[in-house]
């Protein structure tokens, strides 16, 4: 099946098999790294991207769903070489280890504060409930999604 | 001449921000799984879905014959390869032989079987469902302690006892010592199996370069070097003919510090197909057959006298190893055995361990091995203790503290403490607190019938493992220095970092010890190709012995800067600061940069001196160090759900001196998640029959962002003597204090129904089972 999706600003027309997953459409066929498999089950929000404006777990999709769709993945966050305010706030906070959970949780992160621009610590952790990290206790990606509220805010 | 002055740096025990960081927050880090190559095909293992079954035969035709598929190979394809080795020895250990494929028996779920290998993912996945095998299911064991049982089914028919090992371990005298008790507490406490569950699962990437001989193999490991010598020896390749790289590794509490069998299978297969080849472990594999941590059945004795001090401690451990012996298994019970008497002065112990064979995927190191379970053990016990003797958990722990006059401290087990204040973090945490107020708050949130909690403990633990003599692979660590002719400074551990943020660190140290800015500064690990052979990342080691190796080697550098400063100036009298070679005479100057540009212009030498400025340090360790720490958590139980809500979580450790306090934070609390994890929601439940029930993440409870507590995290610091950086590692440190802490609180909460002890996880229903059953 024939589809054409804009991907960070580009458009990407491919021929696909209708079982491919999106995950394995973005890595395997556009070639991006960023989005993870943790899981494949839509357990670990490892392949968070973010489609037509909304976060989702990109191994719960076929790719032929997101035929005609917008999607944003980690690698195209960043604007004109300056990181955008999640990114540099995780760095600064220290909010990843390995840093296999991060593009995922950035991007989770992000819709947490595109739909809220100042969340609680609460709220922060339930948003961030389908996301997995098993190095940092959280801590962390709490304090960096704080600070990058604050950092948009100001 | 006028030189570029650095400034002065002092970036040791500065909270910088990550040096790896840049690529892993844009997503352009290369993992296993982002490593492509031309022509490359993908396999997919077939394993046993049964824990114990004959294979009669397999049939691979179908699968071979699916279009895309170029090979299937089983068990008598690579009879050739040798075993999956294990790096423990103990006296009369029983080591089964462990293929890389099974041939023609299969001793737990999950075991690999055969190896699909196909130009694309999905066809290969299409293809292991083609492999049929015909079964012939035998009966599983899969409880340690049922393992032991006469009659019970035989993991290994030649072993019927499903024994692999007994362990006796002795110090002073302990009849005695229990003769003369005037009280004596016993308890049987469990630490359970656990599944690491690093995010990043398992992978291999293999690339056969016939011409030279020579193998590529790409693995998410923590020792590449290791992995090096012995997959070469499994597949008899040449060792310089292999080259391992560890890219960018997305966790591995230990579960990567081992040789699997799909490491050399891989090899094998792009051997035979003479095209790259990739496999990536699926989650549900990675559960199956990556090695699960703990399962320890523990049985305690503490001998006290009647104002507390304890006098004698006996332990038998029943240690569920699994199925085979993975790199380490056997080894990781004798570490809680070393750790068994905790902080504690006792000079009489026994222990004893059984190593039981069960149709289980194999245990090995997981955070803190054997070091959690021994602090559990001890922690538990001692609060037990003072329940019996109606003390205070703080106040006997502080009556039975090796003290800090007695240090260096020979132990009961052989070991030798190097430096602390045991109490100081423990007074901290209660201080942190209001220890008094906040018993007074419990005793009135008792009158009002709220189940409220506050317990402790005190941890202390081996790390920096460690001298060789005591390992089973060296216990050293090394570094290459080099400045480059244009004065940057490139330094290559062999310590293989995978999250720890060594680039960082080590980084620091360099850019310390030479004066230079940071950002001159660049840290390269986990290619066998680039960096000299080295050991790898765990156990609480890479900063306090890849950290010191690379300390020494700089040290070798820094004299030899001065020779060829002195040189330059024609002086006899430098010194070297902030950057800068200095005539103390005349003031004058030479940048290092200067220096090590001429250092490879070589127009003169100092006498006995090579040009270059580059220096190799294999660094040997005189001792394992030894941080400590104080845990404090208070917590209330909801009566109605038994739900466990954690108020306040206070960790106060000890790790000697902090190269950088965010790194060093973030390591505390990532292994204080593990210890919640352990202690209140995760188990690895295997049935009677040996199938894995929580074989995926949604039924194996890894804490989420929710489930976790605020972290007070604060240190006292006591310097290592072990090494010049005085640092003793904290990698397992917050793991290792979490789990008794948490469980003695919530003993403490349920106290007042009589409550004297509770295994892990400690489960809602679990809580509200004992709740119900007191009422
Ligand atoms: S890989 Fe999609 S949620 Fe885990
Ligand atoms: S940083 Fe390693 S899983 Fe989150």
């Amino acid at each position: 099946m024939k589809i054409t999706v804009n991907i960070n600003g580009k458009r990407y027309s491919n021929d696909v098999e209708p079982r491919l997953l999106l995950i394995h459409y973005l890595r395997e066929v556009v070639g991006l790294t960023g989005p993870h498999i943790g899981c494949e089950t839509s357990l670990c929000g490892a392949c968070t991207i973010e489609l037509n404006g909304k976060a989702v777990k990109s191994c719960t999709m076929f790719a032929v769903q997101a035929d005609g769709a917008n999607i944003t993945t980690i690698e195209g966050l960043a604007a004109n070489g300056k990181l955008h305010p999640v990114q540099e706030a995780f760095w600064n906070e220290h909010g990843l280890q390995c840093g296999f959970c991060t593009p995922g949780m950035i991007m989770a992160s992000k819709q947490i504060l595109d739909r809220n621009p100042n969340p609680t610590e609460e709220e922060i952790r339930h948003g961030l409930e389908g996301n997995l990290c098993r190095c940092t206790g959280y801590q962390h990606i709490v304090n960096a999604v704080k600070a990058a509220a604050k950092a948009v805010g100001a | 001449m006028a030189t570029t002055i650095t400034k002065t740096k002092t970036l040791i025990g500065k909270a910088i921000r990550r040096r790896e960081d840049p690529r892993l927050i844009t997503g352009t880090a290369t993992y296993v799984e982002d490593i492509k190559m031309p022509g490359m095909h993908y396999a997919v293992v077939v394993r046993s879905p049964h824990a114990a079954a004959r294979i009669r035969s397999i049939d691979t035709s179908k699968a071979a014959s699916r279009p895309g598929v170029v090979a299937v190979f089983t068990g008598r394809d690579v009879s050739n390869v040798g075993p999956v080795p294990c790096g423990a020895s103990l006296p009369g250990l029983r080591v089964p032989h462990h293929t890389i494929l099974a041939t023609d028996r299969v001793y737990y779920a999950g075991h690999p079987v055969a190896v699909v290998v196909a130009t694309d993912r999905y066809i290969a996945a299409d293809a292991a469902d083609d492999v049929e095998i015909d079964w012939e299911v035998l009966k599983a064991v899969a409880d340690p302690v049922k393992a032991l049982e006469p009659g019970a089914p035989a993991v290994h028919p030649e072993w019927p006892d499903n024994k692999a090992f007994d362990f006796h371990q002795e110090h002073g005298d302990v009849e005695k010592a229990f003769a003369e008790a005037d009280v004596i507490v016993k308890q049987r406490i469990l630490s359970q199996r656990l599944i690491p569950t690093p995010m990043e699962t398992r992978g291999v990437v293999a690339e056969w370069r016939a011409a030279d001989r020579a193998l590529n193999l790409y693995s998410s490991t923590q020792i590449p070097h290791l992995l090096r010598s012995m997959v070469a020896q499994m597949l008899g390749l040449e060792e310089n003919r292999l080259r391992v790289v560890a890219p960018e590794v997305g966790g591995g509490f230990g579960c990567k510090l081992n040789v699997y069998a799909e490491e050399a299978l891989m090899g094998f297969v792009a051997m035979k197909i003479n095209k790259p080849v990739k496999w990536i472990e699926t989650r549900r594999e990675n559960y199956l057959a990556t090695i699960h941590g703990r399962g320890h059945v523990d049985d305690y004795e503490l001998a006290a006298t009647r104002d507390g001090i304890i006098t004698g401690i006996k332990l038998r451990i029943i240690q569920d190893l699994g199925a085979y012996h993975q790199l380490l298994t056997p080894a990781i019970p004798t570490l809680s055995v070393l750790m068994m008497p905790g902080l504690y002065r006792t000079q009489n112990i026994c222990a004893d361990i059984v190593g039981v064979f069960t149709n289980c995927v194999p245990t090995d190191a997981y955070r803190g091995a054997g070091r959690p379970e021994a602090t559990h053990g001890i922690e538990r016990m001692v609060d037990i203790l003072a329940a019996e003797l109606k003390m205070d958990p703080a106040e006997i722990r502080l009556k039975n503290f090796v003290q800090p006059s007695e240090f260096p401290f020979p132990t009961a087990t052989g070991l030798i403490y190097d430096s602390g204040d045991y109490a100081a973090p423990l007074r901290k945490a209660l201080d942190i607190v209001d220890y008094q107020n906040l018993r007074r708050e419990q005793a009135e949130a008792r009158k009002q019938g709220r189940l409220m909690g506050i317990g402790m403990s005190t941890y202390g633990e081996i790390c920096a493992f460690g001298p060789s003599p005591a390992t089973p692979a060296g216990g050293w660590e090394s570094a290459t220095v080099k400045i480059e002719p244009s004065g940057k400074v490139t330094v290559l551990t062999g310590a293989s970092p995978h999250g720890q943020g060594e680039e960082t660190t080590f980084a620091q140290i360099a850019a310390d010890e030479l004066g230079v800015d940071i950002d001159d500064v660049l840290v390269v690990h986990g290619d066998t190709a680039l960096v000299q052979y080295g050991i790898g990342t765990f156990g609480s080691r890479a900063t306090a012995v890849g950290g010191t190796a690379v300390y020494f080697a700089l040290q070798d550098l820094k004299a030899k800067i001065k020779k060829f400063g002195a040189l330059l100036l024609n002086s006899d009298d430098v010194t070297l600061a902030n950057g800068q070679c200095i005539d103390n005479k005349t003031g004058a100057s030479k940048s290092v940069q200067e220096i090590a540009a001429a250092s490879y212009r070589a127009m003169q030498l100092p006498p006995n001196t090579e040009p270059g400025m580059v220096s190799t340090h294999f660094w040997e360790p005189p001792n394992f160090t030894f941080p400590f720490g104080a845990h404090l958590v208070v917590t209330e139980i909801d009566r109605d759900t038994g739900a466990v809500k954690v108020l306040r979580y206070v960790a106060v450790d000890d790790c000697g001196n902090i190269l950088n306090p965010l790194i060093v934070t973030g390591q505390v609390h990532g292994g204080v998640a593990q210890g919640i994890g352990q202690a209140l929601y995760e188990q690895a439940v295997y049935d009677e029959n040996g199938q894995l029930i929580t074989g995926e993440l949604m039924d194996y409870a890894v804490p989420k962002a929710h489930m976790m507590p605020w972290i007070e995290s604060d240190h006292t610091v006591t310097p290592t003597p072990v090494n010049p950086l005085g640092v003793k590692g904290v990698g397992e440190a917050g793991t290792i204090g979490c789990s008794p802490a948490v469980v003695n609180s919530v003993v403490d909460a349920l106290s007042p129904l009589g409550v004297r002890h509770i295994d892990m996880p400690m489960t809602p229903e679990k809580i509200w089972k004992l709740i119900r059953s007191a009422q």
